[in-house]
């Protein structure tokens, strides 16, 4: 007994120094997670000074940018960035909720699991390749069809008046609506999967049809986890560079049509950033890094919120 | 009769749910027939082994771009992997309280950060103090991308491994690194493989915070040096006039997606599961 | 895991082994990026141990890059303002390199014809007062040229622009509207139109928009086989850019050309002068802190004003007047 205590002590000696070490060495590298988060904030806020000095609140209301006269106005960036992403939410959001229910309650599980993963393949693909299939294949399609399409029949609208360029908020947000599916259909489905049986069961056995107790009673219970996919979609969209910059027709300003050009947050800073002389300029870019940071990062928490509430899998995201 | 109505809503519904589907899934065909289409026909060996030249003049490639692009990632690799990797199990076997979510938050706070606000701040940490870009600001900003990745998935699988296991091995004596070494992280070792493989191939994709950090380079780059890169390339040659440069996005565009969808499925088949990773 | 280190030092021995030429980074003007180009590349055949990686990124950022001291010279085809050349560390130089002309290049289905533009034309159409082909402006021009009824759909540059400052000083002389409402920069408040990247960019995008019209150096449009008009100068005639009558608009400028180098020749007088054309500069700094690169640099720039001086009829800009040449062969021992 004395003895396998005092070998007990002795393992317990030596193991913690080991342990020591590891947990040290472990909690450096994860404070460097942290570290480089707050370096993140630090330089944004730093490198903005020179622009949220000189312009202040009317920095975010102001629509001129002009930087010869160094006035800035986040207002059509911010402009541009909401509307493409509005525009993709609203193609994106029918056809991915309405693939998710096929996807979770149609479908046999072997179908099921290869289409979902197929589409969530689609997530994988590099923001440019997209921008570069845009410009060739999108912009001539809209360009030629789609848009006088639509200016013929709903031209009285606000929305589709102008020439028809091919580049533009509404062909941004197409391009932005593929890439934001694989985000909804995946979590939008597992969040239908996650709705117990018995749900499903007394809404049959009362004698709906499947898709009346899909519709009104098994989606109203993954809600928030469907809504949770649209927040996580949308906060890709925000922060898209790339394929927006590609398509969006680079025209600083804020039109109603969505024909018209536009730009966003990101294209802006991709396209100005190595040119921007003075103090006031480039820092009046990255003050548009910063509110783009901070759109992103209330979306984000909001959607993470609502997975956790409803699939329990907060962690996986 | 009301009846006849319902079922017929019924069927009208979930067909529309089926053409959905197909729309979405039909995309992901499209994208790749566009690119193999295009692409194909445009590969040569030039473009594998010659260097770019001025626009107007035939017969050039993107050696440099291919080289630099794996270089780059490589780097970022080196850094971020590791980073990520330790900083994963910490928080996943060594969590203190108030610390550990901390650092989750901030983890998925910078997995969500658009790529190119992470192009800022390479740059404002690399490419201003070093005076000139460079291939190694790139691999900066890439690695910075990567950690947060790592990070999360490597703590997702070690939790997954059974308690039984952790404790079996205790038992015996074990201590609580030399657990994690050779039994928690083996058990998880798939998973975070997955996760490894999945950052890799996400950050092989990236433009935005190349643009100002590695920037472009008509010869052979370096980490000390400006470097070209495959995505940039893409980039720079599909909003130009002349159609050779066309010509070769689309084989870059080609060779870049073969590259990411194959780790991607590959990983995939290495777990098993479906889990995709979110971008900004 | 463990191959990471292994291909790793082999990358980078590649890289340094590699590295040990002499790289040399400018970056800036798209302008005269094509010839700035095949001299780049033909100044590495004849000595191959130098490297000059030339990024067209836009004068504006070409002038950000050398202010910020991330490159080793810019390119500009707008001179440096005295409130930028205070802010450099290392006072710049200009070294004009070639001429070259802006041209309006168009795309409009239908129309074979070449297309005449008058200044008040240009502006109208920049400005967003003439909106559609078949304007009386663009009729007065062009008598007998059937015109579609169609949107006009203006392309400009998105980037801080050489090539746009030019544009603009052109329109700001033609236009006293312009000159009040936009005035002439690298980088102006377009009042309509779509943003092109670089020259490159715009010419891409007129290229492939039908009834479009943008604005782009000579050889962009003439690469890419695009049509361009004839713009009418201060004498009152029409005339296509070309070598002569850009040298013709040179011509006036070479004989008083300043210290600096800094001076403008659009809208010049003489009936053969081409209105919209402008010198481009390299940007080198005085001094550099590498005694090499100095070196490098000087002898680049003796072989650029003599050998590299042929390239240009080629690449249709214009050879500097030898006056000219004369002037900068003595700045070139400024460098240190």
């Amino acid at each position: 007994m004395a003895t396998a205590v005092i070998e007990k002590r002795t393992a317990r000696i030596s193991s913690s120094t080991g342990d020591s070490i590891a947990r040290l060495v472990t909690f450096v590298f994860a404070a460097l997670v942290l570290l480089i988060s707050l370096l993140l904030v630090y330089e944004l806020w730093i490198a903005s000074a020179p622009s949220r000095h000189k312009l202040g609140w009317s920095y975010l209301s102001s629509s001129e940018w002009n930087p010869v006269s160094e006035q800035f106005g986040a207002l059509p960036f911010i402009y541009g960035t909401v509307v493409t992403s509005v525009v993709a939410l609203l193609v994106s959001i029918p056809l991915g909720v309405g693939a998710a229910i096929f996807l979770s309650e149609m479908a046999p599980a072997g179908v099921s699991n290869a289409l979902t993963f197929l589409v969530e393949l689609l997530a994988a693909i590099p923001s440019v390749i997209y921008g570069l299939l845009a410009i060739f294949t999108l912009v001539p399609l809209m360009r030629s069809y789609g848009e006088p399409f639509l200016k013929k029949t709903l031209g009285f609208l606000p929305l589709f008046k102008g020439p028809a360029f091919g580049v533009g908020f509404l062909t941004a947000g197409l391009i932005l609506a593929v890439m934001t599916f694989p985000f909804i259909i995946s979590v939008s489905r597992e969040s239908i999967l996650a709705v117990p049986r018995d749900q499903r069961e007394a809404a049959l056995a009362l004698g709906s049809t499947k898709w009346e107790t899909t519709w009104k009673v098994v989606v109203p219970y993954a809600k928030l986890g469907i809504i949770g996919s649209i927040f996580l979609g949308l906060a890709r969209a925000l922060g898209e560079t790339m394929a927006v910059t590609m398509v969006i027709g680079n025209d600083p300003s804020i039109h109603a049509s969505l024909l018209a050009p536009g730009y966003s947050i990101a294209a802006v800073i991709a396209n100005e950033f190595t040119e921007a002389t003075g103090s006031v300029y480039p820092a009046a870019l990255v003050e548009l890094g910063l509110v783009l940071f901070c759109l992103t990062i209330v979306i984000n928490g909001l959607a993470r919120l609502m997975i956790i509430a409803t699939t329990g899998k907060g962690t996986k995201r | 009769m009301f009846l006849a109505w319902r079922k017929f809503v019924n069927n009208v519904m979930l067909g529309l749910t089926g053409v959905c589907t197909l729309i979405t899934v039909s995309a992901l065909f499209l994208i790749l027939g566009y690119l193999v289409y295009n692409g194909t026909s445009s590969l040569d060996l030039n473009f594998f082994t010659k260097l770019p030249l001025s626009p107007g003049e035939t017969g050039g490639g993107m050696a440099n771009a291919i080289v630099g692009s794996i270089e780059i990632i490589a780097v970022a690799a080196l850094i971020g992997l590791p980073i990520g990797f330790i900083a994963g199990i910490y928080l996943s076997e060594f969590e203190d309280k108030g610390f550990a979510p901390l650092v989750r938050y901030t983890a998925d706070l910078l997995n969500g950060v658009p790529s190119i606000i992470i192009g800022i701040l390479a740059w404002a940490l690399v490419v201003v103090p070093m005076k000139h870009f460079s291939g190694l600001a790139g691999a900066i900003a890439l690695s910075v991308m990567l950690i947060p990745i790592v990070t999360r998935q490597t703590e997702q699988f070690l939790r997954e491994v059974p308690m039984s296991l952790r404790e079996g091995a205790l038992a015996l004596g074990a201590s609580k690194w030399k657990m994690i070494a050779t039994v928690a992280v083996p058990a998880g070792s798939k998973g975070i493989l997955t996760g490894m493989i999945l950052g890799v191939a996400r950050i092989a994709g990236e433009t935005a915070p190349l643009m100002f950090t590695s920037l472009n380079n008509q010869y052979w780059g370096g980490m000390n040096q400006p470097t070209a890169t495959l995505p940039y390339m893409i980039y720079s040659h599909a909003i130009s006039a002349y159609d050779d440069w066309h010509r070769q996005a689309w084989a870059a565009g080609l060779v870049l997606i073969v590259i990411v969808l194959l780790a991607n499925i590959s990983a995939r088949f290495v777990l098993a599961r479906g889990i995709s990773v979110p971008r900004g | 895991m463990k191959k990471f280190p292994v291909a790793l030092l082999g990358l980078l021995t590649v890289s340094v082994a590699v590295g040990t030429a002499q790289q040399i980074t400018a970056a800036g003007a798209t302008f005269p990026a094509p010839i700035y180009q095949k001299w780049f590349g033909e100044y590495h055949n004849a000595h191959p141990d130098v490297q000059v990686n030339y990024q067209s990124i836009g004068s504006g950022a070409g002038i950000q890059q050398l202010t910020s001291g991330t490159v080793d010279f810019g390119a500009s085809d707008m001179p440096m303002t005295n409130d930028q050349i205070s802010k450099v560390k290392v006072h710049p130089l200009h070294f004009p390199t070639v001429m070259g002309a802006v041209v309006p290049t168009y795309n409009v289905p239908g129309v074979s014809q070449e297309l005449k533009f008058s200044g008040e034309a240009l502006a109208g159409i920049f400005l967003g007062t003439i909106s559609k082909w078949s304007d009386a402006q663009l009729a007065k021009d062009n008598p007998g040229v059937k015109l579609p009824n169609e949107d006009i759909v203006v392309v400009h540059r998105s980037d801080g622009s050489g090539t746009s400052f030019i544009w603009t000083d052109f329109l700001s002389k033609v236009s006293p509207q312009w000159k009040t409402k936009v005035g002439a920069n690298t980088s102006v408040s377009w009042p309509v139109g779509l943003g092109g990247k670089g020259n490159e960019g715009v010419s891409g995008t007129v290229k492939q928009t039908p009834f479009s019209v943008g604005y782009v150096e000579l050889i962009y449009a003439a690469q890419n086989k695009m049509a361009y008009g004839a713009v009418k100068n201060s004498a009152g005639q029409y005339v296509k850019a070309s070598l002569d009558s850009v040298t013709a608009a040179a011509a006036g400028a070479a004989k008083s050309m300043p210290a600096d180098f800094r001076v403008s020749i659009t809208n010049a007088p003489g009936k053969d002068a081409y209105p919209i054309c402008s010198f481009t500069w390299m940007l080198i700094p005085s001094s550099f802190p590498d005694a090499k690169k100095a070196a490098t640099v000087k002898s680049f720039l003796q072989w650029m004003l003599t050998d590299g001086q042929k390239d240009a009829p080629g690449l249709d800009y214009a050879s500097l007047p030898k006056e000219v040449v004369a002037q900068e062969t003595k700045q070139i021992a400024q460098i240190k």
